[in-house]
């Protein structure tokens, strides 16, 4: 069964189409996950999505409800966390709690069992009465999911969840986020971390505020990659990514790291023409191999040809 | 010697009830890219908050090039450029005029001259009329840093500059900062995406308030002891949890695969084959990596120095 349904929604702003006929559906259960720039148009969808601004054309629905005509039922059954977490910094841990309960119209005596949840979820028994400005980004972070969920609602919708936030509690993060789908929500979340993608069912990919790719991560991968990657451990990074790039074999060449990831024709006649390249300019080359391509590589390649299209 | 054109000494800033910097040892060389990373709340953002004089120091001192942050602080403006989060691009006007704005406030001489070189430089001469508010994320990003450097500093702060950036736009704005590095100006900056951070000439990495080390990638990869062994594996999360019960093994997730840290490769790889086999797990890739700056950073975080 589709929790979310969306055909051919559409957004524009003047003669501005942020969103632009985008169609998709999420099953119960389902993460997933969408990607682009920023203005790509994800928060916009997003917000319409969650009942907060109406579509130009096209229609969706969220738990059943159109978003359109039914927004305030679409509200209901959703929880929302936004792009730097949406607490109020002078409150406290509990105020905050107490605030978002009462907003959702949760009866008290169901709210203590719910805050309580939320503070263990989070590892925050004992901060209660800490200013939420005081805490650090791991910390907030969840209490604003908790905070996003103590109705629990079957659908929620996160944008950018762990901008910014380091990257052991992105982990921890991610951990919560497959519980809850494993009991059952849906999760709509949008993220700039390729490897973040990786964790959702589905991808979607969008530019310029249309679907450009979607898929499961699989599926993406295998698409996108009929020809090897090869991983490059060389001296002088930005030297040899200049060189590579001028050289007609290597179809997509793009830093990762400390390494550079070079798409070929074939491994064995990839490699030597790498090897033999660098070392005619001089740089040293430390490892050729092949690697299994992750999102980010997808991702990259994907965009290259957006922006070559025009 | 090296030349040392930032120096903090025991530097530290409290707010009413916390120590956002406690004992703050750092040095930047000329010339070099100095990437601080480190949790959320470690204090990186005060700490270039102090260095360019957004915030005064409670404790300990500091110089840069070669004069004292308070007393020299009017020298050291002119010669620093900071950027941040909080950047302010006048969305109303035009690129043009955005740069235009901030060379008047830092009284840039003939100005014109040095707008075409930066609009050249962060490729936004086709777009120069259009209105700020109108830039996509990105283009945004790079006319903030057009606008910091349109005074020619010696030394730039960039505080998490690529945050919340595609990584199209990432990669982007990396080489516009390689590109300065060739012209001699020193970086300082902050950023959550050791990515990033490996490209950098040293890292320094700050937690509660204190520098737990600053080196070169290489140098703070070979603090790491052990080896580290990519898994690629369908159904990754029931081979994380397996993994994860063999004793000294080290489990780190980045999406489809796993990152193990363990500390004798020989024979604690063939202990997590074993599991893996008795599982019935089909291994996609297993390959030794050398360990990147996230793997060295998670363990510290989790494990303490």
């Amino acid at each position: 069964m589709n929790t979310i349904e969306v055909l051919g929604l559409t957004k524009r702003f003047g003669r501005f189409t942020a969103v632009d006929d985008v169609t998709f559906n999420v099953a119960r259960g389902e993460i997933l996950g969408f990607l682009g720039a920023n203005g790509a148009g994800k928060t916009t969808i997003i917000r319409m999505l969650c009942g907060l601004l109406s579509p130009s054309s096209g229609r969706a629905t969220v738990g059943g409800f159109d978003v359109a005509r039914q927004s305030e039922q679409v509200k209901r059954n959703i929880g929302y966390m936004s792009q730097k977490f949406s607490l109020y910094p002078d409150l406290t841990v509990m105020e905050n709690l107490t605030f978002f309960g009462g907003v959702y119209g949760i009866p008290i005596p169901k709210l203590r069992e719910r805050a309580a949840w939320a503070l263990d979820m989070a590892g925050l028994h004992g901060r209660e009465k800490s200013l939420t400005s005081e805490l650090s980004g791991g910390w907030r972070q969840r209490l604003a999911l908790g905070c996003a969920i103590l109705h629990e609602p079957k659908i929620i919708f996160l944008d950018e969840p762990t901008s910014g936030v380091d990257p052991v509690s992105r982990r921890r993060f991610w951990e919560l986020i497959d519980r809850l789908a494993e009991a059952g929500t849906t999760v709509f979340v949008t993220t700039h971390y390729l490897d973040e993608a990786e964790y959702c069912n589905h991808v979607m990919l969008i530019h310029a505020g249309r679907l450009i790719a979607g898929g499961s991560p699989q599926e993406l991968k295998a698409r996108t990659f009929k020809t090897p990657i090869l991983e490059v451990r060389c001296d002088r990074l930005i030297d040899a990514l200049a060189v590579l790039q001028e050289q007609p074999w290597a179809l997509e060449t793009a830093v990762f790291g400390d390494a550079l990831h070079v798409r070929v024709e074939d491994e064995a006649g990839g490699t030597e023409r790498i090897r033999t390249t660098l070392a005619g300019r001089g740089i040293a080359v430390e490892r050729v191999g092949r690697i299994v391509p992750s999102l980010q590589d997808v991702f990259i390649d994907l965009v290259e040809h957006q922006t070559q299209k025009g | 010697m090296p030349d040392n054109v930032i120096e903090t000494r025991h530097l530290a800033k409290s707010f009413e009830t916390i120590e956002a910097v406690a004992d703050l040892n750092l040095e930047v060389r000329r010339g070099e890219m100095f990437s601080l990373v480190g949790p959320d709340g470690a204090g990186k953002s005060t700490a270039l908050r102090m260095l360019c004089g957004l915030v005064k120091p409670t404790g300990g001192s500091a110089t840069v090039l070669g004069r004292d942050l308070v007393s020299g602080l009017r020298y050291i403006k002119q010669k620093v450029g900071y950027f941040s989060q909080q950047f302010t691009l006048y969305g109303d006007l035009s690129v043009d005029e955005n740069i235009q704005f901030f060379a008047e406030i830092h009284d840039v001489p003939n100005f014109k001259a040095r707008r075409e070189e930066l609009l050249q430089f962060t490729r936004l001469t086709p777009f120069r009329k259009r209105l700020a508010e109108q830039l996509s994320g990105g283009m945004k990003q790079k006319l903030a840093l057009a606008c910091t450097l349109v005074h020619t500093p010696e030394i730039i702060l960039l505080d998490e500059p690529t945050t919340g950036v595609d990584p199209v736009s990432r990669r982007d704005f990396w080489v516009i900062l390689s590109d300065l590095l060739k012209q001699g100006t020193t970086i300082l900056l902050t950023t959550p995406y050791l990515d990033e951070a490996e490209r950098s000439s040293r890292v320094g990495m700050i937690n509660q308030g204190r520098l737990l080390v600053a080196d070169t990638p290489k140098n703070i990869k070979n603090l790491m002891k052990g080896a580290v062994i990519e898994i690629v594996a369908p159904e990754i999360r029931r081979v994380r949890d397996i993994v994860r019960r063999v004793p000294g093994a080290d489990v780190q997730m980045f999406g489809d695969r796993l990152n193990v840290v363990v500390p004798d490769l020989e024979p604690d790889s063939a202990r997590i084959r074993g599991c893996l086999v008795e599982a019935g797990i089909d291994v996609t890739s297993w390959r030794v990596t050398p360990p990147s700056l996230e793997n060295v950073f998670i363990s510290l975080l989790e494990k303490g120095v």
